[in-house]
């Protein structure tokens, strides 16, 4: 059975991202009780190792890195249908950058073992790096594809994948194991359903720390983390009103100018 | 120390009730504001999402959960729909005197169709000469052989027109102290739903009449014992009637609150949003004041109810208390509003009209102070 590990990130819930503060020493974000959720294309790519599992019976393990709280979005996809949660929290894995992130995850799959696909989300809504995936197949030593909004899957070896492009998409055949970085077009999640809330009761989180990975405090959280953030902002995000004056000619000729100025013709 | 933490999991419920009424029931409200019917998508929705399996035992292809759960989706869902809330309410207030009553040979019939939303349900008590006062209806049951032989009719019962599944409630032709509580259903001739109410509020769900002419009923349709019916309904009624009324009062309330601070934010008056102004701001702390109350006693109610008490006195406060806050409320987010309060484009003056209808349902007011008092002085 094929064994596929779905990557995913607690995020502060985007529809409050107005209440998110930036903290001006440290440059990290200050998460002013906005309450963390799962993030949302990592739900796309939980939705797809569900649908595998429908149709050619899968194990499917939920891989998140975060605060002991995340446990509750692992929980939360073992309530849509996961067989396995594992969350790996640790002080060390904080300040993490994309790279750290990565390399903790990818000595996660390791540990887990056998693992025939690895799904991530294209980019989570807070980072937003879209490194997280790249890095980790890296890592891992398989074959990447990123940005997929179509999986036919083939048989045990080989998958065949679309992945969007600009104008279209890409069609390809990747041999397994490999990483999918997936987007939102892939699927329709479906809903939290009270059953699966039950079904979870008997569905347990494991916790591995820095200790039951076998890796070194150096190479992971804020330490092993090459990239600083150096500077992060909020951007004003006003509009302006201009009113037109002048006869229904005169304005339309007028609108007209304003939209080529603004290069949106 | 009492903990009143929701666990885990009842906030995951919380979850999926909530991402169920913004996806599935929002989508639904203006068309069953505009025609005052009750929206097929909804009640399929509902059943899909297992809403109506909530409390009904596992061995019958219910989820056995409990009441805090329960009041738990009814407040999400009436957050965003009053009229589904009421009528899923009372789809638990038809099921309840099967699950606590029903012989083994019911339950094996009703509950698992009810369970998926098959089979839809009501409780029909109220006709023109009882409501406050039960013991003055006038369906009335005569015997032949076993079979009992229903006649009269039934006045604002919820789902009157979409339930399959109804317990009913009739005297004695010949004896004003015996009742009879029966479950029918839809292959028994007999019975059908006639007219149907038009609502200030709570559109688009159902209230209407129901008539019976030589209903014949066979003796393994009853509920409880013959001639001790009332008790049947009655206790369904006053805890699982009272407490639906709470979570859709509850969930009201916390509409009104949300609208109310969206409108203050917004609306600009003297250069400043209304909302910097105390007596908009006395007005939000009060609502608030009245849903962290009404919260405690509903969720303390139905924490009695899921230890296997009996909770209809407390939830007799907690709906007194609760409705009546919901009318306060639509009141006050209608007044935050100004004049556009009273323009249907605003979804408060929904809530005004709902708010009208929450009193009455499952025992007025006066009703709930009579009950309470007795308890008091008890
Ligand atoms: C505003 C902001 C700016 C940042 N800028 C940078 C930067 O420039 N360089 C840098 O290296 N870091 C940066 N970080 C830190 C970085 O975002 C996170 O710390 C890192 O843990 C994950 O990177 P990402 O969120 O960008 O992931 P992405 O690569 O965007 O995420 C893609 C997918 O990877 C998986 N994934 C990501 N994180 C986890 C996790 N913790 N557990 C499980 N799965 C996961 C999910 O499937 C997710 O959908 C920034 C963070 C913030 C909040
Ligand atoms: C939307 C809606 C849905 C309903 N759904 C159902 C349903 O599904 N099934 C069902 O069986 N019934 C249902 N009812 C009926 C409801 O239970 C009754 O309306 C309620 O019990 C009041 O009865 P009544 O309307 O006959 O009013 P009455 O009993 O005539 O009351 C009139 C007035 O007298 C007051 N009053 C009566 N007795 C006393 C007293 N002892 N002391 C002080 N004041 C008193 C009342 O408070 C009220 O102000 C529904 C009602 C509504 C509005």
């Amino acid at each position: 059975m094929l064994k596929i590990v779905v990557c995913v990130k607690a995020v502060p819930d985007p529809k409050l991202a107005c209440d998110l503060k930036i903290d001006p020493v440290t440059k990290t974000l200050l998460r002013c009780d906005v309450p963390m959720v799962l993030n949302s294309l990592d739900k796309h790519a939980l939705e797809a190792a569900l649908q595998i599992k429908a149709e050619n019976g899968a194990y499917i393990c939920v891989l998140s890195m975060g605060p002991p709280e995340a446990g509750s979005i692992v929980k939360e996809c073992m309530a849509l249908g996961a067989d396995k949660g594992i969350l790996l929290s640790d002080p060390c894995f904080g300040g993490a950058d994309a790279y750290a992130t990565a390399y903790t995850l990818a000595t996660g799959v390791q540990k887990i073992g056998d693992v025939d696909a690895v799904l991530c989300g294209m980019a989570s809504s807070d980072g937003a790096t879209e490194w997280v995936g790249p890095e980790m197949a890296v890592m891992l030593g398989m074959p990447v594809v990123t940005r997929v909004r179509e999986i036919i899957v083939g048989n045990d070896e080989s998958w065949e994948v679309k992945s969007a492009l600009e104008n279209g998409y890409r069609r390809m055949r990747v041999r397994l194991p490999a990483l999918l970085t997936v987007t939102r077009d892939l699927n329709a999640p479906r809903a939290l359903s009270f059953s699966g809330i039950i079904k979870a009761r008997k569905k347990v989180i494991t916790q591995w720390r820095l200790d039951d990975l076998g890796v070194s405090a150096e190479t992971v959280g804020i330490k092993g983390s090459p990239t600083i953030v150096t500077e992060m902002c909020a951007v004003d995000n006003a509009r302006r009103v201009t009113f037109l004056e002048g006869t229904r000619e005169e304005k339309a000729e007028q609108l007209l100018q304003k939209l080529i100025e603004g290069g949106l013709l | 120390m009492i903990d009143f933490t929701f666990t885990e999991e009842q906030e995951m419920f919380r979850k999926a009730a909530r991402e169920f009424a913004e996806t599935k029931l929002a989508p639904q409200v203006a068309e069953m504001e505009k025609t005052g019917e009750v929206s097929d998508a909804v009640v399929k929705a509902l059943g899909e999402a297992e809403m109506m399996a909530i409390t009904i035992p596992e061995e019958y292809g219910g989820l056995g959960l409990g009441y805090t759960e329960r009041l738990i989706a009814l407040e999400e869902i009436s957050r965003v729909s009053v009229a589904t809330a009421m009528m899923l309410q009372v789809f638990a207030l038809g099921i309840e005197p099967i699950v606590k009553f029903g012989s083994e040979e019911l339950k094996h019939k009703y509950l698992p169709g009810l369970a998926s939303g098959k089979r839809l349900a009501t409780t029909a008590v109220t006709e023109a000469t009882g409501g406050s006062d039960p013991t003055g209806i006038k369906s009335a049951y005569t015997k032949d052989g076993d079979t009992f032989i229903v006649n009269g009719r039934k006045c604002f019962i919820t789902n009157s027109h979409l339930a399959d599944t109804i317990t009913i409630l009739a005297k004695a032709d010949d004896n004003p102290k015996a009742f009879c509580a029966f479950v029918i259903d839809k292959d028994m001739p007999g019975w059908k739903p006639t007219h149907k109410e038009h609502k200030v509020g709570m559109r688009g769900c159902n209230t209407g009449e129901l008539s019976f002419e030589d209903l014949k009923i066979g003796p393994e349709q009853l509920l409880g014992e013959e001639g001790k019916g009332l008790r049947v309904t009655m206790a369904a009624i006053g805890d699982v009637g009272r407490g639906g009324m709470v979570g859709t009062a509850l969930g009201l309330q916390a509409a009104c609150i949300e609208e109310s601070i969206k409108f203050a934010n917004q609306r600009i008056l003297y250069g400043k949003p209304i909302s910097a102004l105390q007596t908009i701001q006395n007005k939000i702390a009060e609502m608030k004041i009245d849903l962290e109350a009404g919260r405690l006693l509903g969720y303390r109610a139905a924490a009695i109810q899921d230890v296997g008490g009996r909770s209809s006195n407390e939830f007799a406060v907690a709906k007194y208390y609760t409705t009546e806050a919901a009318q306060k409320a639509a009141k006050m987010a209608v007044d935050i509003h100004g004049g556009y309060g009273c323009m249907e484009e605003y979804p408060v003056s929904r809530f005004w009209r709902d708010s009208a209808v929450l009193g009455p349902s499952a025992g007025t007011s006066d009703i709930m102070k009579v009950i309470i008092a007795r308890w008091a002085m008890s």
